[in-house]
Formats: C-alpha cells, sequence, structure tokens
C-alpha cells in the first residue's frame, strides 16, 4: 500500500483549514469555496484510489482482506505500554474512507449554493475541512487513544458547526448542548480506554482484536462485579459510541443540532459523525464478540433495536422536517447497531456485520441526500415547518423526484439501496434474534410511513400561497442532489459482503425472497398509509387519485376505512403512543440531563456564602478543617 | 569541600547574584532612566533560563541539607520558564508602573528572592531548609500582593495572604516538630528509618500536609485563594496560581514519595478525599464567578485537585504525569492570566461580560484566550488533554477507577464554566465591546511563547519520555 497517498488523505483537508482559517480576511468568499471543494477533491480521488488499491489490487493474500499498519512509536507511556500514531487500512477504514469522502465532497459543492451571501462564508468552510480532517482521522486510528483525540475533534468541529449561526440563541444553546451530553458519553469511553490500556497492555486495535491474542483469550482472568473486566470497560467504550451515535437515552442532542445549517446536518448529523459510535462498535467487534460470549454484544443489540422504534415512533409526531429526518437518522442509527448486535463472526455467521456496514454505506447517500433535499426546501420556502409546505413539487422539479427516490431507498423499495442493506439486516436479526427482528420489521413500516408523510406534505399536500414563488436551487446545489440520487439507486448493487465482512474473508450473500417480501409489504403499507392520510388531511383528493389511481380504486370503500384509519392513528397511535413518548422523551429524558446541570448550577449557588470573605472564617476552617482530618484518619479510617 | 560543588547550586547563586545586581542598578540607575530596568531584568533572567537548562549533576551539600538531582533540577527550569514568561507578560505594566509612581525595581527583587526560596524549597534535604525555603517563598509575595498600594482591595489581598499563610506556616511547623519528636531528626534521610505509623506521626504528617495544602489552596485550605487573586495585582495573582502552586505541589510530592512513603496507607485515603472535595468546591465556586481573576482563581483550585490524581498514584508514572501535568498547567494558566493582564492593563476591565464580543474587536486575543481555556477544560488535541489523561491513567492504574470517574465528572463540568467564557467571546454581541489594541512586544512575545507551550507540549513525546526517566528516581 502507498501510504504516503493515504497520509495525504487527512492532511490535505487540514492545510486547507489551516489556510482558510489563517487568511480568513484576506481570501475572497468565493475563492475560499473553490479551494474548500478543491481540497476535498483531492482527498476523495486520492479514497477512491485506496480503496481500488485495497480491494481490486493488493489487499488480498488467500482470499483474506489483509490490515495494513503504518505507525510509528509516539510515545512510551509506562514501561510496558506505548502509545502509537498511524494509519490503518482495511475494509471498514476503507469504506469510510470513501463514505466521508463522497458525502464530504458533496456538501462542500452544496454548501457554495446554500451558504452563499453568508457572513462567514470562510469561516464556514475552514470549519467543514477541520470536520473532514478529523474524521479521516478517526477512520484511520490504529489505536484507542489516537481515535480518541479525533473523537473529541470531531465533536469540537461539530459544535463550531452548530453553533455556526451565533446570532440565534436556540443555535448557541444546541452546540453547547451536543457538545456536553456527547462529552458526558464520552466520560464512559475515556474510563473504558483507560481500563483496556490497563488490562491487555495496549491500545492497539490489531492486537486486542486478534481472535487467538492474549487480550480476547484471557478475558475471563479479571472480574469485577461478576463481569469481566474487559466487559466493562467495553460497555464503557459503547457508552462513547452511543452518545456519538445518539442512542437512547443519549440521543437528546440530535434533534437540537439541527440548529445548524441545513448541508451541516447532511454531514455531520447523517452521514459520517454520528454513525462514528457504529464505527467504534465494528473496530473492535472482535473483541464485543468473543469477550463472555458476545455479553457487550447484546447489549449493543438490544439499545440499537429500542432506540430504533422510539426514534421510529416519534419521528411521526414531528412537524419540522429537519427534526423527522433527526429521528429517522437515530432510528437508522439503532438499525445499524442491532445488526452488529446480533452478529456472529465467521463466514455467513457475519452477515450482520456486513449488513450494518453496507446500511452504514447506503444511509449515509440516501440521508445525506434527503437532509440535502430537505435544505433545498428550506432555501426555497424559508421555513422548516411543514405548515408552511404543500405542493412543491410543481416548483421544485429536481428536488422532488431526488426526494422521493431518497424516501423510497429508505423505505426498502426495491431496487433502491435501503431496500438491499435493510433486507440483509432484518435477514440476520431473523436468524439470530426473533424479537429484534420484529422490532426490525415494525421500525420498517413506521420509517416508510413518517418518510411519506413529510414527502406528500412538501411536495404534494395543501397547495400552499407562498409570498415568494419557490423556484428550484442552482445548479451547485442540484448536482450533488443528482449525484447523491444515483448512489442511491445503484448503491444497493454493490456485492459488499465479498469486500467488507466480520472475518474479512468474503462470502456470497443471497436475498432471502419471503423475508424481503415481508419488509417491502410492510412498507408499502407504511406508504399506502401515508397516502391516505394526506390525501385526507388535503383536498387533493382528485390529484391522488390520479397519481395511484388502482391503489385508490382498492380502497374505495374510503369512508369507512378513513374512519378506522384516522381513529387508529389519530387517537391511537398520537395521541396514545406517540405523543406520549415524544413526551416523555422532552420532559424526562431531556428533562433528567438538563435537571442535572440546573441542580449542578443551584448548588454552587447555595454553597455560596461559604465564602464569606473575612480571614477569621477562613482560618476557622483551616484549623476545622485540619482537626477533622486529623481525627477522621487517626481514630476512624485506619487501615 | 571543593569549589565545583558549588555548582550544584547553580541555579541559587545566579539568581542572588541577579537580585543583588538589581538593587545596586535600582540604586545607581538615574532617575529617567528607570524604566530601563525591566530590560535589564528581562534579559539576565532569561540568561538564567537558559543557563538552567545546561546539564547538571546530582548531589548534596551542606551534609545533605542541601540535594540536587535531575528531576529537581527539571522542576527548577519549569518554574524558571513560567517566570520569564510572566516577566515578559508583566513588563509593560511595570515600566509603567515606575514611570508613574517611581516603584517597580523592589517588584524583581521581592519576586526573585520568593522564588529564591522554592529553589531551596525544593532541594532541601531536611526539614530546616524545608521551612526556611517555605517561609522565604511566602513573605515577600505577600509583600507583592499589597504592591499596589493606591487600592484597598490590593492591600487587603496583601494582608489576608500574610495572616493566612501564617497561619499555614504555623500550624506546618507543629506538624514538623512531631515528626520531629518521634523520629530525632529533621534530615529526610534520617526519617525514613525511623518512621512508624503511630499516631503522633500521622497528626504530625497532617499538620505538615495542611501547611502545603495551603500553598496549593486544596479544600478546605482555600479560603484566601479568591480573595487574594481579586484584589492583587495581576502578575501575582499569577505567580501564585502557577508558580507558587508549582513549587509547593513539586516539594509535596518528594516528601510524600520518599520522606513519607512508609505513611502511605494513610495519606492516600487522605489525598483521596481532598482531591474530590477540591475538584466540587472549585468547580461548583467556579461556576458562579463574574470576576475573571476570581474565576481564573477557581479554576485553577478544581486543577489543584487534579493533580492530587497523580499524587495517589505513587509511582513512576505518578511522578511523571504530575510534573508533566504541572508543566502544560503552567502554560496554559499564564495563557489565560495574561490574556487578563493584556486587557485590565488597556481598559481596566476585568469582568467576564467585558469579554463580550472579543472576537470581533480582538481576534488574536481571544484565540488565545480560547486555547488557554481549552487547554485547562482538556480538549484534544491541544496539550492540556494529554496532561489530564495521563493524571487519569496514573490513577487508574491503582485501581482508583471510582476517582478517576469522579475527576471525569469534573472535568464535564467544568468545561461548562470554561464554554461560558468562550461563548462571551465568540458568540456573544455586545454594544460596548473592547476596543482594538495593539499588544507591546514583551506582552506578544509572553503570549506567543505560551501557545506554542499549548499546541506542541501535548504532541512533541520527547518530554514525557524524559520526564518519565527522570521520574524513576522514587522507584
Amino acid at each position: 500500500m502507498n501510504f504516503v497517498n493515504i497520509i495525504l488523505i487527512p492532511l490535505v483537508p487540514l492545510a486547507v483549514f489551516l489556510l482558510l482559517g489563517i487568511f480568513n480576511q484576506k481570501i475572497k468568499p468565493s475563492v475560499s469555496g473553490y479551494i474548500g471543494v478543491a481540497g476535498l477533491l483531492v482527498s476523495t480521488l486520492l479514497s477512491l484510489n485506496t480503496a481500488y488499491q485495497y480491494f481490486f489490487v493488493n489487499g488480498k493474500a488467500d482470499g483474506v482482506y489483509q490490515t495494513f499498519v503504518e505507525k510509528t512509536v509516539w510515545m512510551n507511556f509506562t514501561d510496558t505500554l506505548a502509545i502509537d500514531m498511524g494509519v490503518q487500512i482495511d475494509p471498514i477504514s476503507v469504506m469510510m474512507l470513501l463514505v466521508v469522502s463522497i458525502v464530504s465532497l458533496m456538501v462542500h459543492i452544496y454548501s457554495r449554493g446554500y451558504m452563499k451571501g453568508d457572513d462567514g462564508y470562510t469561516k464556514f468552510f475552514a470549519f467543514l475541512s477541520l470536520f473532514s480532517f478529523s474524521m479521516y482521522g478517526l477512520v484511520l486510528a490504529t489505536n484507542l487513544f489516537q481515535i480518541y483525540i479525533f473523537w473529541e475533534l470531531v465533536g469540537v468541529s461539530s459544535y463550531l458547526l452548530i453553533g455556526y449561526y451565533y446570532t440565534k440563541p436556540s443555535a448557541v444553546s444546541a452546540a453547547k448542548k451536543a457538545f456536553i451530553v456527547t462529552r458526558f458519553a464520552d466520560l464512559g469511553f475515556l474510563i473504558g480506554i483507560l481500563i483496556m490500556g490497563f488490562y491487555t497492555g495496549t491500545y492497539d486495535f490489531e492486537t486486542l482484536n486478534n481472535p487467538e491474542g492474549s487480550a480476547i483469550l484471557n478475558w475471563a482472568s479479571t472480574s469485577f462485579m461478576g463481569l469481566s473486566v474487559l466487559t466493562w470497560a467495553l460497555i464503557l467504550i459503547f457508552i462513547g459510541g452511543a452518545g456519538k451515535s445518539a442512542m437512547f437515552p443519549l440521543h437528546i442532542w440530535l434533534p437540537d443540532a439541527m440548529e445548524g445549517p441545513t448541508p451541516v446536518s447532511a454531514l455531520i448529523h447523517a452521514a459520517t459523525m454520528v454513525v462514528a459510535g457504529v464505527f467504534l462498535v465494528a473496530r473492535l467487534f472482535p473483541m464485543f464478540y468473543f469477550v463472555e460470549e458476545g455479553f457487550a454484544l447484546n447489549i449493543v443489540a438490544y439499545v440499537g433495536a429500542f432506540s430504533s422504534l422510539f426514534a421510529a415512533i416519534i419521528a411521526i409526531t414531528q412537524t419540522d422536517i429537519k427534526r423527522v429526518l433527526a429521528f429517522s437518522t437515530m432510528s437508522q442509527l439503532g438499525y445499524m447497531m442491532l445488526a452488529l448486535g446480533v452478529s456472529g463472526y465467521e463466514g455467513h455467521e457475519g452477515l450482520g456485520y456486513m449488513a450494518s456496514m453496507f446500511h452504514l454505506f447506503t444511509h449515509a447517500m440516501f440521508k445525506a441526500l434527503l437532509f440535502l433535499c430537505a435544505g433545498s426546501v428550506i432555501h426555497a420556502v424559508h421555513s422548516n415547518y411543514l405548515k408552511d409546505m404543500g405542493g412543491l413539487r410543481k416548483y421544485m422539479p429536481i428536488t422532488n423526484i431526488t426526494f422521493l427516490i431518497a424516501a423510497l431507498a429508505i423505505a426498502g423499495v426495491p431496487p433502491f439501496a435501503g431496500f438491499f442493506s435493510k433486507d440483509e439486516i432484518l435477514v440476520a436479526a431473523f436468524e439470530h434474534n426473533k424479537l429484534i427482528y420484529f422490532v426490525g420489521v415494525f421500525v420498517a413500516g413506521l420509517t416508510a410511513f413518517y418518510m411519506f408523510r413529510i414527502y406528500f406534505g412538501i411536495f404534494w399536500g395543501k397547495d400552499t400561497k407562498y409570498e415568494h414563488k419557490p423556484h428550484e436551487s442552482p445548479i451547485s446545489m442540484t448536482f450533488p442532489l443528482l449525484f447523491l440520487a444515483l448512489l442511491s439507486i445503484i448503491g444497493g448493487f454493490i456485492p459488499f459482503s465479498e469486500f467488507v465482512t466480520a472475518d474479512k474473508a468474503g462470502f456470497e450473500a443471497h436475498l432471502n425472497y419471503p423475508l424481503a417480501a415481508i419488509a417491502v409489504g410492510v412498507g408499502l403499507i407504511g406508504i399506502a398509509l401515508a397516502w391516505i392520510f394526506y390525501k385526507k388531511e388535503n383536498d387533493l383528493a382528485n390529484k391522488m387519485v390520479n397519481f395511484f389511481g388502482p391503489v385508490y380504486q382498492w380502497t374505495s370503500d374510503k369512508f369507512y376505512f378513513d374512519e378506522i384509519y384516522l381513529f387508529i392513528t389519530k387517537k391511537i397511535l398520537f395521541d396514545r403512543v406517540s405523543a406520549p413518548i415524544a413526551k416523555f422523551d422532552k420532559k424526562y429524558v431531556d428533562g433528567t440531563m438538563v435537571g442535572i446541570g440546573n441542580k449542578t448550577v443551584l448548588t454552587s449557588e447555595k454553597i455560596k456564602g461559604m465564602q464569606s470573605g473575612k480571614v477569621q472564617d477562613y482560618a476557622f476552617a483551616f484549623i476545622a478543617g485540619v482537626v477533622i482530618i486529623a481525627l477522621v484518619f487517626i481514630y476512624l479510617w485506619t487501615d | 569541600m571543593d569549589f565545583s560543588n558549588f555548582l550544584l547550586m547553580r541555579h541559587e547563586i545566579i539568581l542572588l547574584a541577579i537580585t543583588l545586581l538589581l538593587i545596586v542598578a535600582e540604586v545607581f540607575i538615574p532617575q529617567n532612566k528607570k524604566p530601563s530596568i525591566v530590560h535589564l531584568a528581562i534579559l539576565l533572567f532569561g540568561i538564567h533560563t537558559i543557563i538552567g537548562f545546561l546539564p547538571a549533576t546530582d548531589g548534596n551539600l551542606f551534609g545533605g541539607m542541601f540535594r540536587t538531582n535531575g528531576l529537581i533540577h527539571l522542576f527548577k527550569n519549569v518554574l524558571n520558564v513560567g517566570v520569564l514568561i510572566l516577566l515578559l507578560q508583566s513588563a509593560d505594566w511595570l515600566q509603567e508602573k515606575i514611570v508613574r509612581q517611581n516603584k517597580g525595581t523592589e517588584f524583581f527583587i521581592l519576586l526573585f528572592s520568593s522564588l529564591l526560596g522554592m529553589y531551596f524549597m525544593i532541594s532541601s534535604g531536611d526539614f530546616l531548609m524545608f521551612y526556611l525555603g517555605l517561609e522565604l517563598s511566602t513573605l515577600p509575595v505577600a509583600a507583592l500582593a499589597a504592591y499596589e498600594t493606591a487600592n484597598r482591595k490590593s492591600s487587603e489581598a496583601g494582608v489576608k495572604l500574610i495572616l493566612s499563610s501564617a497561619l499555614a506556616s504555623g500550624v506546618s511547623l507543629f506538624g514538623i516538630s512531631m515528626l520531629y519528636a518521634t523520629s530525632g531528626s529533621i534530615y529526610f534521610n534520617d526519617i525514613i528509618q525511623m518512621i512508624t505509623s503511630t499516631d503522633l506521626t500521622i497528626l504530625g504528617m497532617i499538620l505538615f500536609f495542611a501547611g502545603l495544602a495551603f500553598k496549593i489552596s486544596l479544600v478546605p485550605f482555600h479560603f484566601w485563594t479568591a480573595d487574594v487573586y481579586e484584589g492583587a495585582p495581576i502578575s501575582i495573582a499569577s505567580f501564585l496560581s502557577v508558580i507558587s502552586k508549582g513549587a509547593a505541589v513539586f516539594i509535596l510530592m518528594i516528601l510524600l514519595f520518599t520522606v513519607l512513603k512508609p505513611l502511605m496507607h494513610v495519606w492516600e485515603n487522605i489525598i483521596y478525599v481532598v482531591a474530590v472535595l477540591t475538584m466540587f468546591i472549585g468547580n461548583l465556586f467556579a461556576l458562579r464567578q463574574q470576576n475573571m481573576k476570581r474565576f481564573l482563581a477557581f479554576s485553577s483550585i478544581a486543577q489543584a485537585g487534579f493533580i492530587l490524581l497523580g499524587l495517589i498514584a505513587g509511582s513512576q508514572l505518578g511522578t511523571a504525569t504530575v510534573v508533566y501535568f504541572v508543566l502544560i498547567y503552567v502554560f496554559s494558566n499564564l495563557a489565560a492570566f495574561g490574556v487578563v493582564q493584556a486587557i485590565s492593563l488597556q481598559t481596566g476591565k476585568e469582568n467576564i461580560n467585558d469579554y463580550e464580543g472579543l472576537y470581533r474587536t480582538n481576534p488574536n486575543l481571544s484565540l488565545v484566550m480560547m486555547l488557554a481555556l481549552f487547554s485547562l477544560a482538556g480538549i484534544p488535541p491541544v496539550a492540556g488533554f494529554f496532561g489530564k489523561f495521563f493524571l487519569f491513567t496514573a490513577a487508574a492504574s491503582q485501581g482508583y477507577y471510582v476517582l478517576v470517574f469522579l475527576a471525569v465528572v469534573n472535568v464535564t463540568i467544568s468545561l461548562y464554566y470554561y464554554l461560558l467564557v468562550v461563548r462571551a467571546m465568540f458568540l456573544r454581541k455586545s454594544d460596548n465591546p473592547i476596543p482594538f489594541f495593539k499588544n507591546k512586544i514583551y506582552m506578544r512575545l509572553g503570549l506567543l511563547i505560551t501557545v506554542l507551550g499549548i499546541l506542541v507540549l501535548g504532541l512533541y513525546s520527547p518530554l514525557y519520555d524524559y520526564i518519565y526517566e527522570l521520574s524513576g528516581i522514587f522507584n
């Protein structure tokens, strides 16, 4: 492998960041946009070259993809524990390089149109480059310590980008919330790393993940509260991943983070940063799988499944289209987690692992597309709310078609990309855990429903009177839409199982037709329900009839059906299930986190009186402190 | 005793010579040339700092009262670098003082005397030398805290510091006398042989510990900190929070790891409790501060709590991580104080909400401040992150998982208030922002060095390897 090319991939965006950051005032905005795009283009080409070289030329030996590591010892932390810096090339890191490159490049191009005329245009591109650099660093990391540094850097750049509209108080508080909640999760990650380092004597992924290595073979040698210490470390590391990947209950920052500019949401909160948690679990997958017979992996599966369901239900009730997409992202991330959770290791057993990575890849494309479409819509109507939209298909044909493609992809309709990856996930779940399988199928239905709810709401529905006539976005914005739409159509045909697998050996995956039929059926039911519901809500009956003619006839006893349907959706699903869950989320899950913060501030208010300003009081406290410490440690606490 | 032995204490001799030279200069330089004393002092101290880095040998002097080795040498160099940065940042302020109020030289004389005291304290081989060093390092600072004689708050700070430190050193001396009573010697090497875990020695150790805990401002011996920092000139607040604290940490570490090693089963619990209290109290108070100097006072209390995590590890790793952390802390905290100093000097503003909109008017200063706060908060990839991460690893390696957890919780709390300042500077708008101004050359140099330190120290690993190697002497 040519490591010089690979190391350049993160370094080019870093150079762009430094250039734009230092000469912020001196560079014309139009030029800085081109610099940003050019930098990412170089990285993308290098990534494509790397992927080609790795997957097709020299990555394989004896039918197994090799792991290439180029590293130097950065620091000898103690006599036995060294910390390295380097890059690691294996199937998942190469795949992530592609994901980050493609989405980031598209977002860069799109931002040139979307952010046009903005005050801090250059600053924005500088932050985007900083983010791309950190994300590349994260996926290429060779060890836990290195990944943690980039992990935090990604957090910082995300903080800067969410808070980009710094004149908006909600954006600022969202940025702070995102930063602090994920930092809170990172506490777990950090302690997990410390424990891992000290019990295994290494931070290196390659050494840790070796199924015949001492780390995995000796997991039983130490235990703490009934579990192996390594299981604890893995659970703590997973908490860090859950924070970044917005798993329940650490998801509360993600909906608020939608305050950032929409291209940022597409890049960070749909395609790249939020999948870092999934990537982390995948990165340590052999450890998760082998240590204590996969105890920690089970937790991953159930947390993933629950988050997936929870978020899909909430997504139904949201009226801000970006928030629907945010909850949808959370739900799909849950899908990836549960797929990892039910996966085995060798050959076809590792279907879940492969499916998870596959879904990560396809989801990145179609969810980025959805966000960019949403951005295009918001750009046109200047609102995030469904109530201000409707009938936009006439004004924005390209956005309409590309959004529809993405929605079909996420709903799992063949032959769009989401169908293939989702099918593999459901097959894996079906083979290992029926409960999770049913959750998965149900979520598939919900996903199709809420996604088409907003699709119809935006592009069909009522013919809203617009103050300014909306128009299609400029080419710089529609080109990325078309490109990502193309990937959302063909992405599913990539034979992923030959490239990215848990044991790196590759196997043949086949469609499981009965299960695929069930999944597609459930998806179509969701779409149909959305269509009926939004037809009834708006005076669009005739247009709908024309569009969905045969299906419409089939449900022509509509009066009855609608009544039942309305009762079920409105009275039961909305009022009794979804709304309370959304409220629970807002009030308790979010409330607890905010509450902890408020309590801290309150406590600090209460103890303020201790600092009186009188030297006598200080002397008293000093002597009292000495006396208490002496009494305690001489008489009470002696061991 | 042969003459070359004096080379062992070259730090002390050169610094003393510089101090005396400055006294002579004060007398002989005519009034209208007085401001150039600042240049002279900085030049001389700069040379002294560079000489400090020349290789040194280990050895004892005066029958073991004074000792030095590679690690102690490194401690002194760390303090030197800190003082040099501090002098650069104070230069403009001092020149103004000299011109307006005809005072200034005594600043250097007092400051250097205090530093000399710290040298002796760190190098001490017995409790007598230790105590002399401790007093010499404290008393001049009390005079310096009251330096702004026209300002009531400054005088108040001086009085508070002298009263509190008199109490602390009294208590400490009482403790030392108990250790002497049980072991029959004041020499550290003898005490190690004799010390046993009796009630009296434990009491002696606790009293002695209180004296140093006062200097490091550990809870509950921290009360003087905020008032003194607020009232004292910024340079002195900065000196107290960085140099004085660093020196006290070094000597506490030396004593805990050598003389008091037999009592480790007691002091590790004391440190545990004090660390938790210090981190929480420091952070909770910092949340509410409006004045930058008070804010930094509580932040530096909380930082001291983190340092204890390395002390509790009590090993080569613990030593290395503490030294490394203190070094990084010197740069980060001096950067923060430097910005406060620069702004206060130009505008007299010292409150957090005065900083609103600073990024628009003074982008460079706010970037320095942001780096400093990120480093104090421990956000990678700036140096502060590595310092904290290594401290936590040291504590975790000894199995203190709960303590590490509490510390990490505190890191998150601290992040909140550090971000408050960052938010004020970058994200808030102000009707009355601090206008743009250009710093003079010394201040810019002082800030530049700190920024380089913050950016480079964390990533430059040979430095850690070097510290780790030197730290082996305690094993």
